[in-house]
């Protein structure tokens, strides 16, 4: 029995085949039901195709080897900075720099961008923890004070002391695009403008939007945008910063180190322009040739597709989780509101037991605080579940989670 | 996998109904103990007297293997001499360590021996450790505390 739903991939049985890992079995035979691509997602064959010819066929150092491999391997790397600046819309690929993940993305913001006594910098309460920590930390160095905007009861940012929040000593002010908890999707246009309204800079953590949204720096008119290339269908160990040009040639340096100079003297250094004065030492250069052809594979599905797709299975697992006793969402109820993680308790079962008996099934979700405790507390839970959903879900799988909880239920003896 | 290896029936029982839960008096240590990947918690009391465990009381956050491995450790440690009670802490990590090698002494872990099938899942190891390194902890600072 197979489900229809409008706005899923036309192609969906096609994509999933592109999609090595999903045809494995697990322990007992079980099909996999990979329902935690907001922790990691599961990557194409061309993914993987390419970094292997990459590496059999054009390794080298890059922007620096004087030969023909060298020369390869630069085209590749500075290829996937092209690849990426088309997929976020920036207007030049100059803005686009290569970090190790979103995290070091994020520190790299906290530890460049000047902050003093008076300072305010205004994050939320729905953060992961890489968004709250590195601004705790500049804080806690500079003496510049840290707000945060609250959460309302039904997942949303409480908006409502904004003008208080924001003010002229402010001169960041973060926020997460799509929660990775709540899965709320925040007015990122209005927060950025209100930023510049009070002359501080905007960063967007994309992590979860940028799997799922059509990202386009330029309309949302942002300073500094994130993302990591592990959930887009990339590798790990490859995440992007995205800045706007002149701020990012204003910033001071990071890490220093090789291929982040202009010359370097045994007194003092001079330093490159973005993006190279933000890359020191040898970059992860078959990850970022990875993420090139990860971003790719999503722009030829198309991201209006794919989040067409991810809406109608999340509109679809959440009336499936509504039917199991005992079961409740965090965040917003409303589909179209909302990315495709969802956070549930299970009344009796800790999210760890749910989670295993799940996996003895072969449905993979999260149990944790998913690195988000803070908005965990405001909920008052400790923790939860969580499926998260991506291009290659289908609604069978969700069937399937649906029949795992309700089987975790009788097996802790829920009535 | 498993899942009944896993969650013995002493292990459920355990978690529904937990011995010694609650904070009380009196006690010359409290500690509290979290499973930074997880989340699960702890916040654990000792109460010594000549050299013997009088009492050692809880209240915990977490899964039910976390939370009936406080309940089982209560069981064991509570009217043993400390030394004794050390001694049983490290059959039990030596239990939980042992991939699933190890053969439970039932004379020594009682209940306990319902955690050997957690010991195959390196996952949740940590779960049934929490409120036994909470109760090492505090037992070590009460007899600094004594002796100081």
């Amino acid at each position: 029995m197979s489900v229809t739903l409008p706005g899923l991939l036309p192609e969906l049985e096609v994509i999933r085949k592109d999609f090595p890992i999903l045809e494995r079995t697990l322990a007992d035979g079980r099909p996999l039901v990979y329902l935690d691509s907001a922790n990691t997602s599961q990557k194409p064959q061309v993914v993987i195709d390419t970094m292997v010819d990459h590496l059999e066929r054009h390794n080298a150092n890059i922007a620096r080897a004087m030969h023909q491999l060298g020369a390869e391997a630069t085209e590749a790397y500075e290829g996937a900075r092209d690849k990426v600046a088309a997929f976020v819309n920036a207007p030049s690929r100059n803005e686009v720099i290569f970090t190790k993940n979103a995290t070091e993305a994020l520190n790299l913001l906290a530890r460049t961008i000047e902050l003093g006594p008076g300072d305010n910098v205004v994050i939320t309460e729905m953060e992961h923890h890489s968004n709250i920590v590195p601004w705790q930390l500049a804080c806690e160095r500079s003496g510049a004070e840290l707000r945060w905007f609250g959460v309302t009861d039904d997942g949303h940012l409480d908006l409502s002391n904004a003008d208080a929040l924001v003010d002229e000593h402010t001169k960041v002010v973060a926020f997460t695009w799509v929660s990775n908890m709540l899965g709320t999707v925040n007015p990122v246009g209005d927060l950025s403008a209100r930023a510049r309204a009070v002359g501080a800079v905007s960063v967007i953590d994309a992590s979860q939007a940028a799997p799922q949204l059509p990202v386009d720096v330029a309309a949302t008119g942002c300073d500094f945008l994130v993302f990591t290339g592990h959930k887009t269908v990339g590798p790990t160990g490859i995440g992007v910063l995205w800045g706007r040009e002149d701020l990012l040639n204003a910033l001071p340096p990071f890490h220093g180190g090789g291929e982040m100079i202009e010359t370097v003297t045994m007194q003092r250094s001079t330093y490159a322009r973005a993006p190279h004065r933000f890359e020191a030492g040898t970059p992860p250069i078959v990850e970022a040739v990875g993420l090139g052809a990860a971003l790719d594979y999503l722009a030829h599905i198309g991201m209006d597709a794919v989040h067409a797709h991810e809406q109608a299975i999340t509109a679809y697992a959440l009336e499936g989780l509504a039917t199991v006793p005992g079961l409740s969402v965090l965040g917003p109820l409303d589909a179209a509101q909302r990315g495709g993680a969802i956070s549930f308790e299970l009344e009796g079962v800790h999210p760890h037991d749910v989670a295993q008996v799940l996996d003895s099934r072969g449905v993979a979700i999260r149990a944790g605080h998913h690195c988000a405790k803070p908005a965990h507390a405001r909920f008052g839970v400790q923790s939860s579940s969580r499926m998260s959903s991506y291009l290659y879900t289908t609604p069978a799988e969700i069937d399937a989670l649906v029949e795992a909880l309700e089987y975790t239920r009788s097996y802790f003896k829920l009535g | 996998m498993d899942l009944d290896s896993l969650y013995q029936e002493i292990i459920l029982d355990h978690y529904k109904n937990p011995h010694h839960k609650g904070l009380r008096e009196p006690f010359e240590a409290e500690v509290h103990h979290v499973n930074p990947t997880c989340g699960d918690e702890v916040t654990l009391r000792v109460h010594l007297s000549e050299g013997v465990v009088q009492d050692v009381s809880y209240d915990a956050l977490g899964c039910s293997i976390s939370q009936a491995a406080a309940s089982v450790m209560t069981d064991l440690v509570i009217g043993k001499p400390v030394d004794e009670a050390m001694r049983i802490h490290g059959e039990f990590l030596a239990l939980m360590q042992g991939k699933g090698t190890v053969e439970p002494d039932e004379e020594v872990l009682e209940d306990g021996i319902a955690f050997a099938g957690v010991a195959k899942f390196p996952a949740r190891v940590k779960c049934a450790l929490l409120s036994w390194m909470a109760w090492k902890d505090a037992t070590t600072r009460s007899l600094e505390a004594s002796h100081g």
